[in-house]
């Protein structure tokens, strides 16, 4: 068995790529999908800490957050949508209405 | 009932009046507010009359009944208690202020009939007299103060009752302000005398505790002049504000701007006399200031005599009345200057009866001619009957002429101002003097107005009517009590009891008279012939001869001219007082306001805060990924700060 410190490398890597999605990409869609990425390394790292310490609250975590991923998926896909037919677009550079 | 619980319902009644008339009075009705103020008034006065009866039941020596309500202000050593205390001077007022007061009340309603706003007058109405009985029955300086200005904000309503008339509504405001100078006064009193006490040790401003400290602070001093004297000298100032003595006069003929039963409750009845009532209620105070009783006798002549000079050329019929009561107010300071309380009180309660009276009559008057300036009616006796009659009542009254109220109590004070310790013969002359004006400026207005022939139109004469029974009997009963009410002070020369004396004696000090029986009917006699003289004078230049005072802008001789324009008192208050303080207001407002606070305030705040929020909106640019990354950034900044100097929270 590979030592925690892999597959938190994994995690964090995995983490990295889903904030630079969210950052740097313009469309919505991919945003959303990056952010999935972002919640899927942490629960890899809660698993990796639950093994780690012979304890089962990292997995009930990791439960949790994908029924949580789940919700945000879908109220995340509805805004999309609704954005979509506010403005013909889900370039995210383009929705600053609420610019100051 | 006790008299406890039915002194605590003497201030009840009129409070629970005015506030049921002041919130649902807009519910009920300007009918019901008239007849419910009138109620409240009665069962007040049937509670005064039982209160008195379970007091005039005690002992004399301790003759006092007293209502503790609650605690009013209790900050460590100052200890003011919310109490009443009924004794046989506070009983002779209250039984004047409900019993005058619920007379004057049934007597609006039919003054009131037209008129709109008659739940607020109520209201109003209601309002003042509980403030009234607060002032007479608080048993300490800070209650009465409390009554005090209860009764001022009440008069600057009333006076400035039909407020949509500019004029009025400035007549209430000057009322008001002048009477804020005596106030102050009134309130350094206060202070002094709270000050000077508690040093010694008692900080109580109960007039019982007062009283029986006297002694302890008769020596203290404040550079050089005795605190007694100083204390005294500002509550007399505070007194010549609210009862109109020189030099705060002035608001008071102006005041008459407001209703006529306003006129005759407030403003001759009642308010005005609580600078007397002071008086004689701190005399353990004034008793230890000789210099200040002199005073308080000297403003009182002077005040009388000056507003008596001024009343024989005024020609609006509610001026005349209201300086003759500015001068009849100065015979009652003369009394309680030169110590006699009991007369100035005497005169106090005989002046609400005819005084209330003459008002109330000349509210009759104008009810039904329409004008106020007596150069424009003659010949109303045979139009107006019952008010005809009982004028005469009032106007023999107040003429000093026997054998109605005024006489016996003005006969007194003249006695003692002459005879008494502290009397003089100067003091005394004035009196006299202002007692045979008195008689000329009442007869001049009673022949002006009833006597003689008429000029009015014969149109406008025509719709001249008597009152209704709500007006002509109050008039009635009043000049029943003007007619008899001399009854309860016989001179002592008749070796008749003097009945307000024996009942008021175990308040004031005991007052000796060297003098014997000849000097005061000797006294008495020359009065007499005073007041026929002026009487038959005025009666034969304004009834015989049919004389008329000459219009405002019309030629008089210099004398006649100077007093038809007040002596121009008011213009020189205006030139020394109010002139240099518009000028201040001014230059504030050009100033110190446009130039220095608004600038400040209108011009470089919002500068500043435009400039800040400049700054701040650039950062809102709704560009959700800066967001984003101003986030990323901050949770990598927290996350490096952590690692560097570990967690550091300041949790208690």
């Amino acid at each position: 068995m590979p030592a925690p410190l892999e597959y938190l490398a994994v995690s964090c890597i995995l983490f990295g790529i889903g904030i630079a999605g969210v950052l740097t990409r313009r469309n919505l869609l991919v945003i959303l999908m990056s952010i999935e990425l972002m919640l899927n390394s942490a629960n890899l790292a809660f698993l990796t800490f639950s093994r780690l310490h012979g304890q089962l609250h990292g997995q009930v975590i990791a439960i949790f957050v994908m029924t949580v991923a789940a919700a945000e998926a879908a109220i995340g896909l509805a805004i999309v949508v609704a954005l979509f037919r506010q403005t013909g677009s889900v370039r995210i550079d383009e929705a600053t209405r609420l610019r100051g | 009932m006790t008299g406890e619980t039915l002194l605590a319902l003497v201030v009840g009644f009129p409070l629970l009046g005015a506030v049921f008339n002041g919130f649902f009075g807009r519910f009920h009705g300007r009918r019901l507010a008239g007849y419910l103020a009138c109620g409240a008034m009665a069962m007040a006065f049937l509670s005064a009359l039982g209160a008195v009866k379970d007091l005039a039941g005690l002992d004399p020596q301790v003759r006092t009944i007293h209502k503790h309500l609650y605690t009013w202000i209790d900050a460590s050593t100052f200890k003011v208690d919310m109490a009443l205390t009924l004794d046989p001077l506070s009983a002779v007022m209250i039984l004047v202020v409900t019993g005058v007061g619920f007379l004057i009340h049934v007597y609006s309603i039919g003054y009131m009939a037209h008129d709109d706003g008659r739940v607020r007058y109520f209201t109003y109405l209601n309002l003042f007299v509980f403030f009234m009985l607060m002032l007479v029955l608080g048993s300490s300086l800070p209650v009465m103060f409390l009554g005090w200005e209860g009764v001022g904000l009440c008069s600057y309503l009333l006076i400035g009752f039909w407020f949509d008339d500019i004029a009025k509504a400035v007549a209430g405001k000057k009322a008001f302000l002048v009477n804020r100078i005596g106030d102050m006064f009134f309130v350094l009193g206060m202070f002094l005398l709270f000050w000077t006490y508690h040093a010694v040790g008692s900080g109580s401003l109960a007039f019982a505790d007062m009283q029986a400290n006297a002694e302890l602070i008769q020596a203290a001093k404040i550079g050089g002049v005795a605190v007694t004297s100083l204390a005294a000298f500002c509550l007399f100032l505070g007194a010549t504000g609210k009862s109109a003595q020189i030099p705060l006069f002035v608001w008071l003929p102006d005041a008459m701007a407001g209703p006529t039963p306003v006129s005759a409750l407030i403003h001759a009845a009642t308010m005005v006399t609580a600078g007397v009532y002071m008086v004689a209620r701190m005399n353990f105070l004034f008793e230890m200031s000789p210099g200040v009783m002199s005073l308080v006798a000297w403003v009182g002549a002077l005040t009388a005599l000056f507003a008596a000079t001024i009343g024989m050329a005024a020609t609006d019929i509610k001026k005349v009345l209201a300086y003759s009561t500015i001068s009849q107010l100065g015979y009652m300071f003369v009394a309680v200057g030169v110590g006699s309380y009991v007369a100035g009180i005497f005169h106090l309660v005989t002046h609400a009866f005819f005084k209330g009276l003459l008002f109330l009559g000349a509210g009759s008057v104008i009810h039904g001619v329409t004008t106020q300036d007596i150069r424009q009616m003659g010949g109303v006796r045979h139009k107006m009957p019952w008010t005809f009659w009982t004028f005469l009542v009032g106007t023999w009254a107040i003429a000093g002429l026997p054998p109605f109220a005024g006489f016996f109590s003005k006969d007194e004070i003249l006695f003692h101002a002459y005879a008494g310790p502290h009397g003089s013969v100067p003091l005394w002359f004035i009196g006299y003097l202002t007692g045979a004006m008195t008689a000329f400026y009442m007869f001049r207005l009673f022949a002006l107005v009833f006597l003689g022939k008429t000029r009015m139109s014969k149109k406008e004469y025509g719709k001249v009517h008597e009152s209704p029974a709500t007006m002509t009997v109050p008039l009635a009963i009043l000049a029943g009590l003007s007619a008899i009410g001399g009854l309860m002070g016989l001179p002592h020369a008749f070796h008749m009891p003097h009945l307000l004396g024996d009942w008021l004696a175990p308040v004031f000090p005991e007052f000796h008279v060297a003098a014997g029986a000849g000097t005061e009917l000797g006294l008495m006699a020359a009065s007499v012939a005073a007041a026929i003289a002026g009487s038959l004078l005025a009666l034969y230049f304004y009834f015989k001869k049919g004389y008329v005072p000459v219009p405002d802008n019309g030629k008089a001789s210099l004398p006649a001219s100077v007093a038809r324009d007040k002596f121009y008192i008011d213009e020189v208050y205006d030139g020394l007082v109010v002139m240099p303080m518009k000028a201040i207001a001014r230059f504030l407002s050009a100033t110190v306001d446009a130039a220095g606070v608004d600038r400040v305030a209108s011009g470089w705040l919002p500068g500043l805060a435009g400039w800040i929020s400049k700054g701040v909106t650039a950062l809102q640019n709704g560009n959700t990924q800066r967001y984003a990354m101003a986030l990323f950034a901050g949770a990598v900044a927290l996350i490096v700060y952590v690692s560097l100097f570990g967690v550091r929270v300041p949790l208690a």
